[in-house]
């Protein structure tokens, strides 16, 4: 448990140090209030809206955003230390794989939770402070859901950049692979799933439609913060799916649990079969 | 206790053999130089010692345990050929790392620096230092802990060569106190004065292992002895010449000296016949060296089939 922690230490203040942490709570924080105050400007009017609509907007950014941080801040996390050469010596240490890549995976991702904290946290706040007569308790249940499933979203996604950092030996082509894997969730996904509901003329099973949704974790993430206001008027595109689901919020939550999970395990599998 | 003890050791990478059939073993308090050239398997051991991965066949014991355990890796200090530390980090905040990885006593850290002489510049990024100083660090980070076994992947690369006699003189001292050290380079003059025992590594397989003395009966070369002519350098000739019936040995003509190779059992009887002949101003006795000895046992068969990947 302490090599786990001094590996999750030196991530953590090495985000300090380059200044990742101030930066994407900075955007986090930008983002969320620019979107509280003008997400309506398009309706020709300025301020803020409702929260759940605001929600929703933050929603579909991050969808685009924090699989991206996610990816950028992981995707090295192995093989940058194998191209230093720090990989060898490490497991010359009594340090085993797992604890390694486990020690990466808590400060990488406390490092976003912080970030993703702070950021959309001080935004809540101004929000609560600033706008008048906006229901607190309603925006505080909003904000939380939305903080907490950001979070377990941007897990899901350095978990998946392990995968790839665990089984690559170069970093250009990490890079490359974290990338693909983002346009895959993030662009393709729903393009090749609404693409083959088309093709299909309604013979696919009606019942196992909505399943689909929740290989993606991205549309989980999108289904969580905007189905939990009971308002599928919002769900756009292949998310009309998920007012299908038989699964309640508490589904959806294990399901994005399970897109940290299951990545996770299998990125510890694959390391401790990697030839050092 | 050994330090390590391969016994019987040997490994395979998918179908090719790297290592074959080795016993080898370290004391503690001793030295040991490994060589071999490119591919020979000096790696390949040094990783099985390591723990890093295990043997297709055979046993290898580390300090009285299993390599690789927890307990055992704890007591192994490892400075790697080439090593880029953190670049963004200073040499003090690395070699903290490092020490909370170990559970070595975190005081330690200024104190090694102080010894491999980054002391000044311990506070500085290692993307400012220079190779010889990114050595030191590794030097510094292997020292961790007071390891009871040391490998050293090629220690005095980057080192001026102030800084390699203090490195040999801090080996020694270690050696002094117990610590068992391999000595993995190709500078085969630099070491020799420093290791107790040499292994000697081709195509997987130890060739010879021991100290000086038994590795050049071993080899059986010759001693070449240099003889300066008192006078004549035709009577030094014959005088040589005639001594040749009894010892078979060959003479060289070079700067007006004669160089001859001598088999080391018949040495003697030829320097008595020598000084006794009056015929000699100056001697030389040349004992093969290590690289002569390394030679020998890797064979000279060029480049051909020394190549290969590590």
């Amino acid at each position: 448990m302490n090599s786990i922690w001094t590996i999750a230490r030196k991530e953590l203040s090495d985000s300090f140090r380059n200044r990742w942490l101030v930066a994407i709570s900075l955007v986090f924080a930008t983002l969320a209030l620019g979107i509280a105050w003008f997400g309506a400007a398009a309706s020709g009017q300025v301020g803020y809206g409702s929260t759940p609509a605001t929600i929703a907007s933050l929603a579909s950014l991050g969808i685009f955003l924090i699989p991206l941080i996610a990816l950028l801040l992981a995707y090295d996390a192995i093989v940058g230390e194998e191209e230093g050469g720090t990989l060898l010596l490490l497991m010359t240490y009594p340090l085993s794989k797992s604890q390694l890549l486990l020690g990466k995976f808590l400060g990488h991702g406390l490092t976003l939770a912080l970030a993703t904290l702070i950021g959309f946290g001080v935004a809540g706040i101004a929000i609560a402070v600033l706008v008048d007569g906006v229901a607190v308790g309603a925006l505080a249940v909003a904000m939380g859901r939305f903080i907490g499933s950001t979070i377990l979203l941007g897990w899901g996604f350095i978990a998946l950049a392990y995968l790839v950092s665990v089984r690559v030996s170069e970093k250009p082509i990490a890079a490359g692979m974290a990338l693909a894997i983002w346009f895959f969730f993030v662009l393709i996904f729903d393009l090749v799933l609404l693409g083959a509901l088309v093709a299909s003329e309604g013979k696919l099973n009606p019942e196992l439609l909505p399943w689909l949704l929740m290989l993606n974790p991205t549309d989980i993430y999108r289904l969580l913060n905007i189905v939990a206001f009971g308002d599928s008027t919002q769900l756009s595109g292949v998310l009309s799916l998920g007012s299908d689901l038989p699964i309640g919020t508490g589904g959806l939550w294990l399901g994005l649990g399970l897109w940290c999970a299951i990545p996770l395990t299998g990125a510890l599998l694959l390391f401790k079969n990697r030839k050092i | 206790m050994n330090c390590f003890q391969l016994e019987n050791v040997s490994h395979r990478y998918d179908k090719t053999t790297v290592l074959r059939g080795i016993d080898l073993r370290l004391n503690p308090g001793e030295i040991l130089g490994l060589f071999g050239h490119n591919g020979a398997g000096k790696t390949t051991s040094i990783k099985l010692i390591l723990g890093l991965m295990k043997p297709s066949e055979g046993k290898v014991t580390v300090l009285g345990g299993e390599a690789g355990d927890p307990h055992v890796s704890q007591h192994i200090g490892y400075l790697p050929e080439n090593v880029m530390f953190y670049p963004q980090l200073t040499g003090r905040e690395i070699l903290s790392h490092f020490a909370r990885l170990k559970g070595a006593p975190l005081n330690q850290v200024p104190k090694l620096l102080e010894q491999v002489g980054l002391g000044d510049a311990m506070n500085a990024r290692t993307k400012t230092y220079s190779k010889g100083m990114r050595q030191r660090l590794g030097l510094a980070q292997a020292l961790l802990g007071k390891p009871r076994l040391l490998m050293l992947d090629e220690p005095t690369v980057g080192l001026d060569p102030v800084a390699t006699a203090d490195l040999y003189r801090l080996l020694r001292d270690l050696r002094d106190e117990g610590t068992g050290i391999v000595l993995c380079s190709h500078v085969l003059p630099g070491v020799e004065p420093y290791i107790d025992r040499a292994a000697i590594l081709t195509g997987g397989s130890l060739k010879a292992a021991g100290d000086l003395p038994s590795l050049r009966r071993q080899a059986n070369m010759p001693v070449t002895l240099t003889v300066k002519p008192a006078g004549n350098l035709l009577e030094l000739e014959k005088v040589i010449d005639q001594a040749k019936q009894s010892t078979g040995l060959m003479m060289k003509n070079d700067h007006g000296t004669l160089q001859v190779d001598v088999r080391p059992s018949d040495k003697m009887a030829l320097i008595e016949t020598l000084i006794q002949s009056g015929e000699v101003a100056d001697l030389g006795i040349h004992q093969p060296s290590l690289e002569d000895i390394y030679v020998h046992f890797i064979g000279s068969g060029g480049l051909a089939h020394r190549g290969g990947s590590q």
